[in-house]
Parts: structure tokens; sequence; C-alpha cells
């Protein structure tokens, strides 16, 4: 469904990602691994349309979306929830939700579906999404994400700086969403993301530097290359 | 005691001209962080277009009301085609926006000489704003009440758009997270566009009112653009109810300071007093609070 083909990004004069290929199949679990600083995040945002490749193109079933603008990318079915629970602060977590089904159809009936998932959400609607706890911004966050209908999510870190009993949540979300799209997904916590994914693309300094498929064989495989 | 109400009507009225001149500030710098110094040349455009439709019209009073959404269009049309060849090449660069608006501003003063000549003009106002209104305790300007009256209406319709409208949420969230709008499906750059009609749409509005109380010129905007900019300071910047308040606390202030001095005089305490109001609160009367700004 989305192809990365021989990607490379930067920041000015600065080379972040090399040469990066990567396919996230239809229906399928991808995770991208790597420490800190290794260019997850920044290929993650070239694949929501954030930042423009140097080179190298973005493909969607098959076409060219390199220089797509991201709402043109959730037009064609990709959601991106970015790293550290980001949301419209001063916007009600009604209104969160409203302002993505205002721009792509769905109205009430996808909220609605939406919130089914997140029973935390439904008490807080009237509530400023500023005044949230971390947890239930982020549960809004991938909320947010899904009244698009998306047939691609893709999560920067979604578990990053969650309690512990809300991360589980968050990992249960994730499972299921599974069943219904495809699923790119940056994420430190090696065992689950791996235990998710259908394949797996280790980065080290912006690079590819091993890939294969998911499963418990192979989080013992990412924990050994990355030395944890 | 009529003294007194006849000062606080004129610090209400003062009030309503200055929220008028900063309501589309309050959206264009406010929300946008855009320093337009081209937003007074689209008041005096507001101006002249209730001078052209007079000229058009033979009724002041159906030219001037004709006039309010003429004007609205019109300083709308100039701001979408301001944003759109030159200030969206600079949302990262406010010096150079401030700069590129105060040439832009220059132009279109030069422009409304060439076209209107270099004198300044005048609007009739129609008979049924000529005399005074008898509110019972006083007797205030027609006119004045008007602008008091339109100035009502032009904060209510931008809270209601804001708030209660698809557009309205598209604009705040835009505003407060630009990249989380666009991932969620929201075109940055069309928002950006009408948020600036809107906002400009609104300068030409209050140069609509600012005809009933004197006299059209070039540079009609320009004395009213420090002002306009203060209200916004001072109300707190992306706060209409900030914007709501100072701008009628200012003109309650200057009125009442003018009422014992002198109207220079009272100018200069009004500046003085917002420069300590905002050393000891540089967040101006509101802020955006949010749980980690708290």
């Amino acid at each position: 469904m989305l192809e990365l083909r021989d990607v490379h990004i930067g920041y000015g004069r600065t080379t972040v990602v090399h040469g990066v290929r990567l396919d996230v199949p239809v229906g399928g679990v991808v995770a991208v691994m790597g420490h800190n600083g290794a260019g997850k995040t920044t290929l993650l945002r070239a694949a929501a349309g954030l930042l423009r490749p140097t080179s190298g193109s973005v493909l969607l079933d098959g076409e060219d979306v390199t220089r797509l603008r991201p709402h043109e990318r959730v037009r064609r079915g990709v959601a991106y929830v970015p790293q550290g629970q980001q949301c419209f602060p001063q916007l009600t977590v009604r209104d969160n939700l409203r302002v993505v089904a205002d721009v792509n159809g769905g109205g009430r009936k996808a909220i609605s579906e939406v919130l089914d998932r997140f029973p935390a959400l439904p008490p807080l609607l009237a509530r400023r999404a500023g005044l949230l706890s971390g947890g239930q911004r982020q549960q809004l966050a991938i909320a947010r994400a899904l009244v698009t209908r998306p047939r691609l999510i893709i999560l920067d870190e979604p578990t990053e700086g969650i309690q512990p009993s809300v991360v589980a949540e968050i990992e249960q979300t994730i499972s299921t969403l599974a069943t219904d799209m495809a699923v790119l997904l940056v994420e430190q916590h090696i065992g689950f993301a791996l235990g998710a994914a259908g394949a797996y693309y280790l980065m080290e300094a912006g690079r590819i530097s091993a890939t294969g498929t998911g499963g418990a064989a192979a989080a013992r495989d990412v924990r050994a290359a990355m030395a944890i | 005691m009529d003294a007194v109400l006849g000062q606080l009507f004129a610090g209400l009225s003062l009030g309503s001209v200055l929220l008028l001149a900063a309501l589309g500030l309050a959206l264009t710098f406010g929300q946008m962080g855009v320093i337009n110094m081209a937003h007074g040349e689209f008041m005096m455009a507001g101006a002249y277009t209730a001078y052209v439709a007079q000229n058009v019209i033979a009724d002041a009073g159906v030219a001037l009301i004709l006039a309010i959404p003429l004007g609205f269009v019109v300083g709308g049309v100039m701001g979408v085609v301001l944003e759109a060849t030159l200030i969206r090449r600079m949302y990262l660069r406010p010096l150079d926006t401030l700069l590129v608006t105060w040439g832009v501003a220059l132009i279109l003063q030069q422009v409304a000489r060439d076209v209107f000549g270099a004198p300044n003009v005048d609007v009739r106002a129609p008979s049924w704003l000529s005399g005074s209104v008898d509110l019972g305790i006083t007797q205030v300007p027609a006119a004045r009440l008007f602008i008091l009256g339109l100035a009502v209406v032009a904060v209510t319709g931008l809270a209601l758009v804001l708030t209660k409208t698809a557009l309205g949420r598209r604009i705040r969230a835009v505003v407060q997270n630009r990249d989380l709008a666009e991932t969620a499906g929201v075109s940055t750059r069309a928002t950006d566009r009408l948020t600036f009609f809107i906002g400009s749409g609104l300068a030409g509005i209050a140069g609509v009112a600012l005809t009933l109380l004197g006299s059209t010129g070039p540079t009609l905007g320009s004395n009213y653009i420090v002002d306009a900019f203060l209200v916004v300071v001072a109300g707190g910047v992306g706060q209409i109810k900030g914007t709501v308040i100072a701008a009628f606390g200012l003109g309650l202030l200057q009125a009442g300071i003018e009422y014992s001095t002198t109207a220079s005089l009272a100018k200069v305490a009004v500046f003085a007093l917002v420069v300590v109001f905002l050393q000891a609160r540089p967040q101006g009367i509101f802020s955006v609070r949010t749980r980690s700004l708290a």
C-alpha cells in the first residue's frame, strides 16, 4: 500500500535519512525500530507528507504522492498520529474530533464509531484538550486520526510518556486497529511492537540496517542488534 | 451627572472605533501572527468604498448600508491578494512581513491619492444618523451609537463564526497546530487565505464606519494602525475577548483622562499606562492556558 523508494530526507544541508526503502502492504503491520536520532520520526513525517524527500519517492497504492501535501494524503486514506500526544489544546475534545469530521466527511457517525473504541473519551467531550492527561490526549490523538477512516495509520511512539495502565489500553487499541487497516508503527516497546508487526525495519544513523518478519524471535534479534 | 454620562459614552464610542479597527487584526495578527502594517489601508479602502457607493447611489442611507458588506468584500479581497502574493512567503519571517506590508501600505496610500486625489473627501451621513438620540439619561450622537452597534454586531458575528462553525473550528485548529491540522485533512493554505479574508474584511467595515466620524483621506487607516495593535497586544494576543475588553478599556481610559486634560495628553497617558501594564503582564489581559502552559 505504502512504498518508500530510495528516500533521502534532510534538514537544510544535513541529510538524516539515506536511501531508505520500505513497504507497508495492504492490511499489514510494519514496525520501524531504532535508537533515538536514527531517523525514524523523520521517515514517518515524510510518509505523512510533512517533509518532502530530497530524492526518492513515496508511493501510495502505486501512485506517486511525493509532492502531495499532508491533507491530500489524508483524502487518500493516510492518517498520522505524531509523537508527543499532540492535540488542538484550546479546542474541546468534541471539537478536536469535529474539525476532522468537518473536512473528511463522516460527520457525527464517524465520531460516534470512533468514540466506541475509546470509552475514556465520551465523558470528556466538553473539556478543553489542553487540560487532558497525557494518556487521554494520546487516546484523543488516535481517535482523531481514526475519524478520517484511514486505510493506513502511521503511529509515532504512541506509548511514549504514558503511564503503564494506559499503555496497555493503547496497545490493545493498536492491536485491534491492525485487523481493519495497515499500520506503520514506531515504538520503543520492542516486545509489543514486534509482537503486533508482520515485518520490521531496524534503522541506524538514517539507514535501514536490518529487516525481517515480526514475532518473538524478531524481538530477541532486535534487542541484540540494539544492545539493550 | 450629564457630563459624566456624556464622557462615559464618549469612552464607549472611542472603544467601539478601536474595537472595529482592532478586530480584524485580532485575527490576522492575534491568531495568525502576521504583522500586517497595511491593515490600516484596508480600512482606508473600506472608507473609499463608502465614498464610491455614495457617488453611485443617491440615497445616503442605502449607500451606507450597502457599503458595509461591500467594504467587507473590498478589504477581504485586498487581504487575500496580499496574503497570496507576499505574506504566504514570509510566515516564518515576521520582521520581513512588517517591512514589506509597510511598503504595501505606502503604495496603497499613493494609489488612493492617484485615484481619488490628495485632498480628503466627505461621505454624507444619512439623515437618520445626523442628529442625536435621547437615551433618557443623556443625549448621544446617532452616528456614534450606530458605530457602537456595528462593533457589537461585528464582534458577535466573529465570535459566532469562530466558535460555532466548521470554518471557525478550522481556523482555530490551524492557529493552534498547523502540522497537526494538515495531517488531520485541513488545507492550511486555504484556511490562512479565508482567515485573512475575514480579518481584512473587518478592516473594510471599520473604514466604512470611520466615514461617519470625519473626512476620508489616504492616511485615514494609518492614523489607527498603532492604536489597533496596542489594543490587540494589551488584550492578549490570540484572544478575541481580550481585544474587546482592551478596546473599551482603553477607550474609557482615554475619555476619562481627556475629561480633565487634553486629547493629546490623554493619548500619551494611555500609551504610558499600557507600557507599564505590559511590563507587569506581558501576555496581556488574557493568555492562552493549557495544562502545559498553566
